[in-house]
């Protein structure tokens, strides 16, 4: 059986500006795939393009493996959530939603009954009359999620469904559009710049920059292995080491003024240059006098910052490199200007291949 | 007390040039005709012991009884309903169009409608006259073509008088349709059409209800300054085209009877006083 | 089909105009025929004096009534946008609309009783001609420019001028450095709005002039009454050049203002 999604080598020009190069990617049934990436990384074009409001300039793009090419964008079975939620101005909550099964010529008792089916699902029963206008963000933002589901599409498309929503309730927000994803069984393709809401959500999560696919896999993989310096340093913001191997498979830092050691002998050959990425919160404080040779460094603490659950402490290293270290928010740490011995594990080295 | 005297130099100004000249227009239109000048002779007089109202409803009694002044006010709601129409017919496509080409073309767009504009409203009618008239271009081309043999009368026609009215304020109609077409969200399209509606049917459903205050505003626009329109009947419509506006001109100029003139003038603004206050409501609309 | 529709309406709005200019080269004597090409027509236009005498008048009341306009509408609109509630608030704004939308023969009419009953109780205007028709368009050109700039200014919101004020800037101050140059574009439009008006109108001119006030559409409707010449055709050229001269050129001035504001 087909991906549900296949998007084959698919470029996309706006005049000079390549908005996407190349870019291949599949969506599982059923599956929740997030497309991270800053402004102008092509994510939003990508959505539109599946969606039809676009046409790639080359490269294919699939659904149950039959080319959407040719569809108009009436005519293709996915549904889109937009950014602005796009809910029709003078049509009540209850119109909006049926708006679609209308255009498929539908019953109207069958249009009743799914639209109520719909809106009691997200707890919206109640307000069918309402206007847009007259519910609150969060509503209305429901309202789009549902206006778009209520096709039963295989796929939907969900520009920044949460960026307009205040901070309290993105979270939950969230965690409730994962649970209706999980019970409709759709796949979802979400485009977001913000990276906790793509690993919390995602089963994968694809990181697009520039126009074209820096990673694609599993939150957890691009967490601890990102590929890259980019997704490293998107993702959590780790630090980035420049080294270069040694003899025995450890990796000689001199900015840092350090030496790291991999878990896994590095994928390159002794004397070549190698990044490595260490996160922040896999480095620990330990006392100078029990440090070890390796995965260890010494420095000068720069600054703190409180950050509620932890302490992002800049260490100024003995080679002049600056680490981000972060430390447990309960604990006390030293004070700016204190001498400071750090440490990590070997598992915590990444070598980057970028 | 320094905006008081920022503020008193137009609130005066309008007091004296629009609210003052309306209340005497409310005045004369009650007053008698009489021969001299000016023709009539002041409802509210003073003679010695105080003022004493000389008033009379003599000019709208004629108003009232004259089928010829019904006529012409039917008449003038009728071609400026019509034109109003044919205007805004006319601008949908192009506010659409307009609106649809790459933003760096829209502004010369915009200023291709605006610009014929500026050649002078008389040398536009001009023109007209010169295209329509029996020995003019127009018949002249068809003959020319041997589509016809004599030549067939337009001008002074119904045909010359829609012609003229059109194109004078189809950019009325035009830049308020624009204003409000461009407001929408292109993403309600999107939207309609991702859900399943084809191009024609997002029209119908989203973009043309989302418009219809902008496409209201664009016919009243035109609907109420043709309402009052003199000179466009006057030089290319048929003689029998006796709108309000050349019968007021008439009455004024040819009859010097200025009670009456300001009695048509007080029942136009009457008429258009429904008109007038819902396109100042739409316009107040955020 | 959108773009059809665009091209049909441009083509009628624009057929009239370009068989107007084309045939001001046309030697023949009656409009709108071939004759070969001539500038005879140009020449007609130079020499005739009442044409030229009602261009200069129009052009005065034109440039005269756009100035005094734009003085008071931008009064009326800044306090429309920017004096919040005051006594008298929705009467101003009424007549402010209202040479918006009355009728032209119902301003004509009603400003020449004005002028006729002032003339009778105090003696002034004297008579009427161009002084009673620059009142008359100073009054229809204050009601456009006040709502382009009430309409600038809404857009605007308060709030550069609030940080101005907060910079320390004594209200005058904030006006002259902060609002003025954010209406200036408005008030450029307007004014130009005020003079085309001016130069256009007929209907109320005609109601409100007397035998020494003549201007040009005054004339240009009586020639056209009494028989079309092909002097028509060329002063609609020199007009669309000089209108198209005149936008190119504030169209260059407004893109290097809206550059300069980033």
């Amino acid at each position: 059986m087909a991906p549900l999604l296949q998007v084959q080598g698919v470029s996309k020009r706006f005049g000079a500006t390549v908005a996407l190069e190349r870019l291949s990617l599949e969506v599982a049934r059923g599956e929740f795939v997030a497309l991270l990436g800053g402004s102008g990384s092509g994510k939003s074009t990508l959505l539109r393009l599946v969606a039809g409001f676009e046409a790639p300039d080359e490269g294919r793009i699939l659904l149950d493996g039959a080319d959407l090419g040719p569809l108009p964008p009436h005519a293709r079975p996915v549904s889109m959530m937009f950014q602005s939620y796009a809910l029709f101005p003078h049509l009540s909550v209850f119109d909006n939603v049926a708006y679609g099964l209308r255009r498929e010529g539908r019953p109207r008792g069958e249009i009743a009954r799914r639209v109520a089916e719909a809106l009691e699902m997200v707890g919206l029963s109640g307000l069918e009359r309402r206007r847009p206008h007259q519910l609150s963000g969060g509503q209305r933002q429901r309202v789009a999620l549902v206006r778009a589901l209520v096709k039963r599409p295989p796929l939907l498309l969900l520009d920044e469904p949460l960026g307009a929503l205040d901070a309290g309730l993105r979270e939950r927000t969230g965690l409730e559009l994962r649970a209706l994803q999980r019970a409709t069984g759709a796949g979802f393709i979400m485009v977001t710049h913000d990276q906790a809401e793509a690993l919390a959500l995602a089963d994968r999560v694809a990181v697009l920059e520039q126009g074209r696919l820096a990673q694609y896999g599993p939150p957890r993989e691009l967490y601890e292995r990102p590929a890259t310096r980019f997704v490293a340093g998107f993702l959590g913001a780790a630090n980035v080491l420049e080294g270069r191997v040694g003899a025995d498979g450890r990796v000689d830092c001199a900015a840092a003024g350090c030496t790291l050691r991999p878990a896994a002998p590095p994928p390159r050959a002794p004397g070549e240059a190698l990044a490595v990425a260490l996160r922040p919160e896999r480095i620990r404080l330990v006392d100078e006098r029990r440090a070890p040779a390796e995965n260890a460094a010494a420095g000068t603490l720069r600054d703190l910052a409180y950050r509620g659950e932890a302490w992002l402490a800049l260490v100024a290293t003995a080679g002049g490199q600056e680490l981000r270290v972060s430390l447990p928010g309960g604990a006390t740490p030293p004070a700016p200007g204190a001498p400071v011995a750090l440490a990590w594990d070997a598992a915590a080295v990444v070598p980057l291949a970028d | 007390m320094r905006r008081l005297l920022l503020l008193a130099p137009p609130f005066l100004w309008l007091l004296a040039f629009v609210a003052a000249p309306v209340a005497i227009l409310l005045a004369i239109a009650l007053a008698e005709p009489a021969m001299g000048v000016p023709p009539f002779t002041p409802p509210l007089a003073w003679d010695g012991e105080g003022p004493r109202w000389r008033g009379t409803l003599l000019s709208f009694a004629i108003l009232a009884e004259d089928r010829f002044y019904l006529d012409a006010f039917l008449r003038s709601l009728r071609v400026a309903f019509l034109s109003a129409l044919l205007c805004l017919l006319l601008a949908y496509p192009m506010a659409l169009g307009i609106l649809r080409a790459r933003p760096s073309r829209r502004l010369p767009l915009l200023l291709l409608v605006l610009l014929p504009f500026w050649t002078g409203f008389l040398l536009r009618i001009g023109a007209w006259i010169g295209l329509l008239r029996d020995e003019g271009w127009l018949n002249g081309v068809l003959r020319g073509l041997g589509l016809i043999e004599a030549p067939v009368p337009m001008l002074y026609t119904d045909l010359a008088l829609y012609l003229g009215m059109v194109h004078s304020y189809l950019p009325f109609a035009v830049l308020p349709l624009y204003a409000a077409l461009s407001r929408l969200d292109p993403a309600l399209e999107e939207a309609a059409a991702d859900l399943g509606a084809r191009p024609a049917v997002a029209f119908l459903t989203v973009t043309l209800p989302l418009s219809f205050p902008g496409a209201l505003a664009g016919f009243l626009l035109v609907f109420i300054p043709a309402a009052g329109e003199f000179v466009i009947p006057e030089l290319l419509g048929p003689p029998e085209a006796q709108l309000v506006g050349r019968v007021l001109w008439t009455e004024f100029f040819q009859n010097r009877d200025w009670p009456l003139a300001a009695a048509l003038a007080v029942a136009l603004l009457a008429l258009l006083v429904l008109p007038i206050r819902l396109f100042q409501r739409l316009e107040a609309r955020p | 089909m959108r773009r059809a529709g665009l091209a049909l309406g441009l083509a009628f709005l624009w057929a009239p105009v370009i068989l107007l200019v084309a045939y001001a080269f046309s030697a023949d004597r009656i409009p709108f025929q071939w004759g070969g090409f001539s500038l005879r027509w140009f020449r007609a236009l130079a020499e005739n004096e009442r044409l030229l005498e009602a261009a200069l008048l129009s052009l005065r009341i034109a440039a005269g009534a756009a100035t005094l306009a734009t003085l008071l509408g931008g009064l009326a609109g800044w306090a429309l946008a920017r004096f919040g509630p005051f006594r008298g608030r929705a009467l101003f704004g009424v007549l402010v609309g209202s040479p918006l939308v009355l009728p032209e023969v119902v301003t004509g009419l009603s400003l020449l009783l004005l002028f006729v009953a002032l003339q009778g109780a105090v003696g002034w205007p004297a008579g009427r001609g161009a002084l009673t028709v620059l009142l008359a368009h100073t009054t229809i050109g204050m009601a456009y420019v006040a709502v382009v700039v009430q309409a600038r200014l809404a857009e605007q919101g308060r709030l550069l001028e609030e940080a101005a004020a907060d910079l320390g800037a004594r209200p005058f101050t904030v006006f002259r450095t902060v609002t003025l140059p954010l209406i200036a574009p408005a008030l450029l439009a307007g004014w130009l709005l005020a003079f085309t008006l001016s130069l256009d109108d007929l209907v109320v001119a005609s109601f409100v002039s007397g035998p020494a006030g003549t201007t040009l559409p005054m004339y240009l409707f009586g020639q056209i009454r009494l028989g079309l010449t092909p002097e028509i055709n060329a002063l609609g050229a020199v007009i669309l050049a000089l209108a198209g001269s005149a936008l190119a050129l504030v169209g260059w001035v407004l893109r290097r203002a809206a550059r300069r504001m980033g």
